[in-house]
Order: structure tokens, then C-alpha cells, then sequence
């Protein structure tokens, strides 16, 4: 049985305890690779982490991202979206096309995509 | 293009023709691979997204809800309130195959509707907002897990899509064409040694020849002196 972890600051993520989450506070960069620690070490499945956190540790969320487990999630905080979210989606794309077609959600069936 | 060092001859030949067959045919499979999991690919990332703008939309409102929530109650008695907690959710995990790239599914034990109900907290000391926070919460964490799913397969299927494409890319432009060129230079090597045997026969046979006419002309000397 897995658990789903959430990371932020204090008033974006406490309503999640409510839902039964783990909900770990942080702020600082250190506190933030903390608790992706401690999250990993209470068996989170999903790591959900706004988006203002989730760019202060943008190497070791990269090296969770290509793991089986957990999936990391950035969400919005509540002083709202930095688009990292969406920008993530587009990396992957790009990744998997070869190249950044933006409005990727247009592109036609079936396209031939050599590299 | 790199050739391969080999000995050239016709054994050689052979291993590498067949060496050939196997490319094309590993190439040709790995080619569909990469088309079948592109077709998924794109589907996957297009759930993904609308799901994400979902999700985006559906926290903020929930984000709005809790600031409504302190602003009727005292702070301290919103983060008491949530400091409760409640029972521990706890997710079960499933694995999904897609064209081999094992994806995972993400299943919320399912909480006694009941309990699921009743916040966790008193309700004497707080107010209606915070019950409809958590309620608006409860309602954006869904979809939350179903896009953790959904990204988490976009993710492991461009990983799968990247190496496969190496490989594509490796069989056809690397070892096909060096596979192709060796087994050319091997041919051409074959036919000049064939060549080469067959003028140093004629030489001989010149050679020969030369010698059988030149006993002949000196056994009619020999013979006319006599």
C-alpha cells in the first residue's frame, strides 16, 4: 500500500490533511529536498508539489521523473500557476516528437516523425 | 561509413549477409514499435493536458474556498481544525501494460462513504466555508490522481519513444549501411582476387606457350642442322 504525499508551504498543502494525505511543510530550498526525502521514505506513489516549490529542486525531481515510482505532480500554490506544470507536458513532447510543437494537441494522426 | 574489418572471404560473406536479413528485420519491427507507441504517446499527452487545465482550475477554486475559510474563521482555529487529520488514505497500486512500457494506475482505497462525509473536525468551532473548502479539495484531488497517472505515463512513454528512436535511428543509419558497405567491399575483393587468378593463369598458359614454341622452333633447328 502506497501513500500520496504533498509538499509546499504551509497554505497550500494543509488543506490536504484533511483528505488524509502526508503533508509535509516547506519552504527553503533545504526543507523542500527534505521532505522529497521523507516522502519517499513514507512510500509515496504521488508526489504532489507546487509549482513554487518544485523549482527550487528542479535536479532532483528530474531524477524522480524518469523512475516508475513515485509520480511527481506540481500544482499550482495559491498565489496561483508558473505554467511549470504545462511547461513539464511540453518537455515531454518534445522529448518523445523530436520537436516542440506547441499546440501539440493539434497534430495530425499518425504524423511520420523521423527524429 | 565505418566499414567492418573483416577477413574477406566467402564464409565472412555469408555471416554477413545473414548479419544483414536480421537488421533489416529488427529495424523494420523497432520502426512499427515506435509508430504504435507514438499513436499512444500523443493520446496519453492530450488527456494529460486537458486534464492538468482541469485540475488547475478545480484547486484554485478550492484554493479560493480555504482563503474564504480564514477569513470567517480565526486562523488558529482553521489550522486546529486541520491539524486533526484524518484517516490515513491509503492508494493501491496497479500496472498498466502499454506496448511493453509498464505504466502505473493509481487506486484511492476506497473510505466508508460515511466517514468520507463528516470532516474530521469539530464542528462547533468552524464554519461552513471550510467545510465546502475541503469539499471543493475533495473534488480537485480526483482528478489530481488521474492526471499523477496520466503524467506519469506521457513521462515513462517518451522515455520509451526516445530509445527506441536511438535504436531506429542506430540500425539505420549505422550498422545497416556498414553491413551493406562491408558486404560491397567484400564483393569487390572476391572478384579482383578471381580476376587476379584468372590473368596469372593466362600469364602461365603465356608463359608456357612461349616456352613450347620456342623447344620446337630449336628441336627444327637441331633437326634441320642435322
Amino acid at each position: 500500500m502506497y501513500r500520496v504525499g504533498v509538499i509546499g508551504d504551509r497554505d497550500s498543502v494543509m488543506g490536504f490533511r484533511a483528505l488524509g494525505l502526508v503533508v509535509l511543510v516547506a519552504e527553503t530550498r533545504e526543507e523542500i529536498s527534505a521532505a522529497v526525502q521523507e516522502a519517499l521514505r513514507q512510500d509515496c506513489a504521488v508526489l504532489f508539489i507546487t509549482e513554487h516549490a518544485a523549482v527550487l529542486v528542479p535536479d532532483e525531481l528530474e531524477a524522480l521523473r524518469l523512475r516508475k515510482l513515485p509520480a511527481v505532480v506540481p500544482i499550482p500554490s495559491t498565489r496561483g500557476t508558473l505554467g511549470l506544470g504545462m511547461e513539464q507536458v511540453k518537455e515531454t513532447v518534445k522529448k518523445a516528437v523530436g520537436v516542440d510543437i506547441l499546440g501539440f494537441d493539434r497534430a495530425p494522426e499518425g504524423k511520420e516523425t523521423d527524429r | 561509413m565505418a566499414e567492418i574489418r573483416v577477413n574477406p572471404t566467402r564464409m565472412e560473406l555469408l555471416r554477413l549477409k545473414r548479419r544483414l536479413v536480421v537488421a533489416r528485420r529488427g529495424h523494420k519491427l523497432l520502426k512499427d514499435k515506435r509508430d504504435e507507441l507514438m499513436k499512444r504517446f500523443l493520446d496519453v499527452v492530450r488527456e494529460n493536458r486537458t486534464r492538468r487545465e482541469a485540475m488547475e482550475r478545480q484547486l484554485a477554486a478550492a484554493h479560493r474556498g480555504f482563503v474564504l475559510a480564514r477569513a470567517t474563521m480565526r486562523p488558529e482555529a482553521v489550522e486546529s481544525a486541520l491539524m486533526m487529520g484524518s484517516a490515513p488514505l491509503m492508494l493501491g497500486l496497479d500496472t498498466l501494460n502499454v506496448m511493453s512500457v509498464e505504466v502505473p494506475v493509481f487506486l484511492p482505497e476506497p473510505q466508508d462513504a460515511a466517514r468520507s462525509d463528516v470532516p474530521p473536525y469539530g464542528l462547533a468551532s468552524t464554519s461552513g466555508e471550510l467545510d465546502g473548502a475541503i469539499l471543493a479539495l475533495r473534488g480537485a484531488f480526483e482528478g489530481m490522481l488521474s492526471l499523477a497517472a496520466a503524467e506519469k505515463a506521457a513521462q515513462l512513454l517518451a522515455d520509451e519513444i526516445e530509445r527506441t528512436r536511438r535504436r531506429v535511428n542506430s540500425l539505420e543509419y549505422i550498422l545497416i549501411p556498414s553491413l551493406v558497405e562491408t558486404i560491397h567491399s567484400i564483393t569487390a575483393k572476391l572478384e579482383e582476387n578471381e580476376r587476379g587468378a584468372r590473368t596469372r593463369l593466362m600469364k602461365v598458359k603465356d608463359r608456357l606457350v612461349e616456352r613450347a614454341v620456342a623447344e620446337r622452333a630449336e628441336r627444327e633447328r637441331l633437326a634441320g642442322n642435322a
